[in-house]
Parts: C-alpha cells; structure tokens; sequence
C-alpha cells in the first residue's frame, strides 16, 4: 500500500468517527501536531502549578490551603497522565520536559501573569480553567484516542476546580469592600488574557485547518471562546462583578454576548517571551530540573546496584 | 493542672505539628526533582494540614473559648505554638525534607499506633483514620532514605550531612511535660520514653541500612517548644502564613 493510499484510508477512518488508537500508523505530520498539542498542554499543566504554588504557604483559612493543595496535586497528575499519552506516540517525557526547559516549546501563555493577590487562586479557577474546560470538552471529541480520553478524564477534575474557584472569587466579592475590590481587580486582569487563552481568531490561527481535518480538533477557536464568553458573563453578574469589557453586550437575535475587540499584540508579545512572568517560569522550571539532577541519578545508582545484587543472589 | 488543660496542650502540639510540617511541604510545589515527587510531597503536605484541621478544631473545642481551627492556626503568635523545632526545619535540599520527614514519621506512626489504644474516643478516632496516612508517608520516607544514602557518593553526603544538621533536633519530639503525667493517668495517651525506644531502633536500622552514621552530638539536643521556645524559622513561616487573615481581621474566607 502507498503512502497516498494510507492516507486516504487514515482520512476515512477519520471521517466515519473512528478513533485512532497508539501504534496505529498515522501520517507523520498527525504525530507531529499531536505531539506538540499533548505536550504544550503537559507543559501548560506543570508551568501552571507555578502560579498557584505561589499561594499554598498564605492561603488565608485552612480549608482554601487543602482545597488549593488539592487542586495542584490534581495539575501535577494531568501533567504525568498528558505526559504518557504523548508517549504513545513514540516520544519521551524526558525529551519533551527538555524542550520546556530550553524553551523550545510552548505552554499556555496565561501562566505568565502573575497571582499578584489571593483573589487570582479564584481568578484561575474560574476563568482559566474555566476557559480549558470548554476547549478540552470539545478536544474529548478528538480522533485520537488516548488524547481524548485523557480529556474526558481531565475535565471532570477541572470542573470540579471550576465551581471551587469561583466559589472562591463569589465569597470575596459578598465580603468586605477591601476584599470585593480584590475580586473586581483579579477578574480586570485575568478576563482578557483568559480569552486570549483559547488561540487566536479563526483568521490568523496556522495549525486549525489541518488539525480541523484530522479531528484532532473539532471545533475552531472562536466557536470555543464564544461558548467560554456565553457561560462566564452571567457567572460574574451573579456575583456582581463587572466584566472589564465597555463594549461587552447581549445580542438579542443571535443570543451570544458579543465582546470588544481583542488586543493581539499584547497575546503574541506573551508567546514571544515579554510576558510579566516568562523568565521567571522557566527559571524555576530550570531550577527544578538542574537542582534534582543529583536525585534522579542516585535513585537510578540505587536501582542497579539493586539489581546486581538480585543477579548475584539468583 | 486539669485534664482539659492537659488534652489541649497536647492537642496543640499534635496540631501545630501538622499544620507547621504541611506548610513546609507546601513549599515544595513545582520544585521537586520529577513529577512523581512533587506528587507525593504535596500529598502528604495535604495529608498533614487535613490532620491538623482535626487536631486544631478539637483543641478549640476542649479549650471551650469557641476559637475555631482557623483562630487557632492565624491568631496565635509563635510563643503559643507547641511544635516540635524539628517541624519547623527549613526544606534545604531534598536530602534535608527527606530526613527531616522520615525522622517524623516514624515518630509520628508509632504515637499513632499508641493512640489507636487511647480512652479518649476523639483521639482513638483521629489515630484510627491518620495511621493509614502516616503508614504511607513512612514508607516513602524510608524508602528515599536508602535510595539517596546508599545511591552515588554525592547524594551519601547529602544525606549524611542532613542528619548532622538534624539529629540534635530528635530529643525533643519525646520530651513530656505535666501535661503527658495528666494524659497518661487517664489511660489516653502512651508514654513518648516508650515510643523512643522503638522509634530510636527502627530509625538507626534504617540509618544503618542505608549506609549512613547515626550523628554524635556530643549529647547536645536541642529543646524549648513544650514552653514555646523556637528557632528562627517559625516567626517567618507564621509571618507568611497568617498575613491575610492579620491584614484584614474582619474579613471571612
């Protein structure tokens, strides 16, 4: 069989709903795009725990340090269980943690703002995964089937981080008037980069076409980022909160809320490295990394002289 | 002294322990050496401050001044905190949290085990639900103490140089006051002279194992936190941890 052969038939098992399963054969640019969606999203999951790590030593009661214990944990897991979906397509972790950590590869631009009060735990539970949400349920649609299921499993989790955040940006904003400026001033920073976060428009966005064809996605950034809009401006309405939006409004025919105009420059200066918080993620990524070097290499040690002794003993 | 006085004061130093330990942990976050590690500190930092939520919420009950677990955990200055100094221990490498934490499991686990025993239903219950806990951290603990202290040469040292910096600190976590005299008596808690004699076995066999020394202080160990007396590190980690609630006393969470 050709290679245009197997490609029609990959298209076509595509085209009927069909998964495509690990080892399956897949054109090479289909690993490809795969593995740089996987992998940016293993980043992103890893990176993200940065800024939220940022607060577990000044959560202000008990409960929100579990809860935010909780959630970090939960990102760590969807790192390693994003990580192993990638892996089925014949790359490893250690090479993909390598191009983070020389910032060869991408994660979600949104993790390069800072959590600059505690009102920004809620901002991120909300908003941004809030945000992921709506893109990873239509990504839980995708062709390939590890990914996908990594989705459906990874979303549940998210939401249940979803309602706790904001819960959390709910109660400041019935608090005290210092607290409800808390909450007004995180969702004045986090609320457009949060709808940057979901790519750019239709127009200007490189990989949708292919990625679009092969079903890895399934729907186009700005039908997602719509469904993100619809579901989050009656959210901050109810806790009276103002959308930092002027042109923001309700479209009585079409039943969307419509939105101003989105500032790209600021998005592609963030993914070109000029973000509030770029060098210093991939600092504390690099740290990471350099300064456990010592620990990975003596558990390694520590396993063979093991396993020499197992030999020696058999 | 009466037996509440004496159950909260021990109460306070099982709690401030806990809360103290998973607030260091928490520290951790993003920084471990792979994803699995950053995974299981967090999780016994979660584990911790779930027990010390616990711990904290009976001894504001008993002390019967209605002081919540948050009151107890934001409100109080540090000459009022009971844990151990060894708890408060800055992270260092992870040579340093590796020691610092199996030295506490094991101490943690066997009064634990004691407690399973207790007359008091609140403490049997705490010990009954935290063992499984604790039997797991324990675990871990141990088995990193034998990968990095029989691993390369370089992660030997590490080790051996985090247990000189930290055994003067093992003295205390058995040290009883009037309040153990009062506890004992009521069959609640066991004797801590008891649990050193199996933890100081199981830890110098473990220490052994791993190829590591047992540290000679020529019998120097340090006290001070059964009266509130701590290192310099506590005034920090409440200074961070209590910030919010400080700044803005009549705000809720």
């Amino acid at each position: 069989m050709d290679i245009a052969e197997k490609e029609k038939q990959f298209q076509d098992k595509i085209d009927s709903g069909q998964k495509i399963e690990a080892k399956e054969w897949v054109p090479e640019n289909y690993r490809k795009q795969l593995i740089r969606m996987i992998s940016q999203h293993a980043h992103s999951e890893i990176v993200g725990m940065l800024p939220e790590g940022n607060w577990i030593t000044r959560a202000p009661s008990l409960r929100r340090k579990a809860v935010l214990l909780a959630k970090i944990q939960d990102e760590a897991g969807h790192g390693l269980y994003l990580y192993s979906a990638a892996e089925t397509l014949g790359v490893e972790r250690g090479e993909l943690i390598d191009q983070l950590i020389t910032g060869k590869a991408k994660y979600s631009s949104i993790f390069n703002y800072p959590t600059l009060t505690w009102a920004d735990i809620g901002a991120i539970g909300w908003l941004v995964d809030g945000a992921a949400i709506v893109n990873q349920t239509m990504l839980a649609r995708g062709s390939y089937g590890p990914y996908s299921r990594a989705m459906v499993r990874i979303c549940k989790e998210e939401s249940f981080h979803n309602r706790q955040g904001y819960e959390l940006l709910y109660d400041l904003a019935q608090g005290t008037p210092e607290q409800k400026a808390m909450a007004q001033d995180a969702l004045n920073r986090w609320w457009w980069p949060s709808i940057q976060m979901l790519g750019p428009s239709d127009a200007d966005s490189k990989n949708s076409g292919e990625t679009m064809r092969w079903r890895i996605k399934v729907e186009s950034n700005d039908t997602v980022r719509q469904r993100f809009i619809d579901r989050t401006v009656p959210q901050a309405e109810a806790a009276g909160l103002t959308i930092p939006d002027p042109d923001l409004k309700f479209n009585e025919e079409t039943g969307h809320w419509e939105i101003g105009e989105i500032d790209w420059t600021e998005f592609y200066q963030v993914i070109k490295g000029y973000g509030p918080c770029n060098k210093k993620r991939l600092r504390a990524r690099q740290e990471a990394e350099h300064e456990g070097e010592w620990v990975r290499e003596a558990a390694k040690v520590y396993a063979e002289k093991q396993a020499a002794k197992k030999t020696k003993a058999a | 002294m009466t037996k509440e006085e004496a159950l909260y004061e021990f109460l306070i130093r099982l709690g401030d322990n806990a809360l103290i330990l998973g607030q260091r942990l928490g520290e951790w976050c993003g920084k471990a050496h792979q994803l699995e590690s950053d995974i299981a500190l967090t999780n016994v930092a979660l584990d911790q401050i779930g027990q010390a939520r616990l711990l904290l919420t009976e001894a504001g009950r008993i002390e019967g001044k209605g002081r919540t677990e948050d009151d107890l955990a934001y409100m109080r200055g540090e000459m009022d905190f009971r844990n151990n100094l060894l708890v408060e221990q800055d992270n260092g490498d992870f040579a340093h949290t590796i020691v610092r934490q199996y030295i506490f499991d094991v101490f943690q686990y066997h009064l634990l085990k004691g407690l399973q025993k207790s007359s008091n239903d609140f403490l049997k219950a705490y010990a009954d639900k935290s063992i499984k806990e604790v039997t797991y951290h324990r675990s871990l603990s141990h088995d990193w103490m034998l990968r990095l202290g029989d691993g390369t040469e370089l992660s030997h040292q590490k080790m051996q140089d985090a247990l000189d910096d930290l055994w003067e600190y093992t003295g205390e976590l058995f040290e009883m006051t009037e309040a153990d005299d009062v506890l004992i008596a009521e069959g609640m808690i066991p004797k801590l002279s008891d649990i050193k004699k199996i933890w100081e076995e199981e830890v110098e066999a473990t220490i052994q194992e791993a190829t590591l020394k047992v540290p000679d202080t020529l019998g120097f160990m340090a006290y001070g936190s059964r009266k509130g007396i701590h290192s310099e590190y506590l005034g920090y980690i409440l200074a961070e941890m209590q910030v919010l609630p400080r700044s803005m006393p009549d705000a809720k969470w």
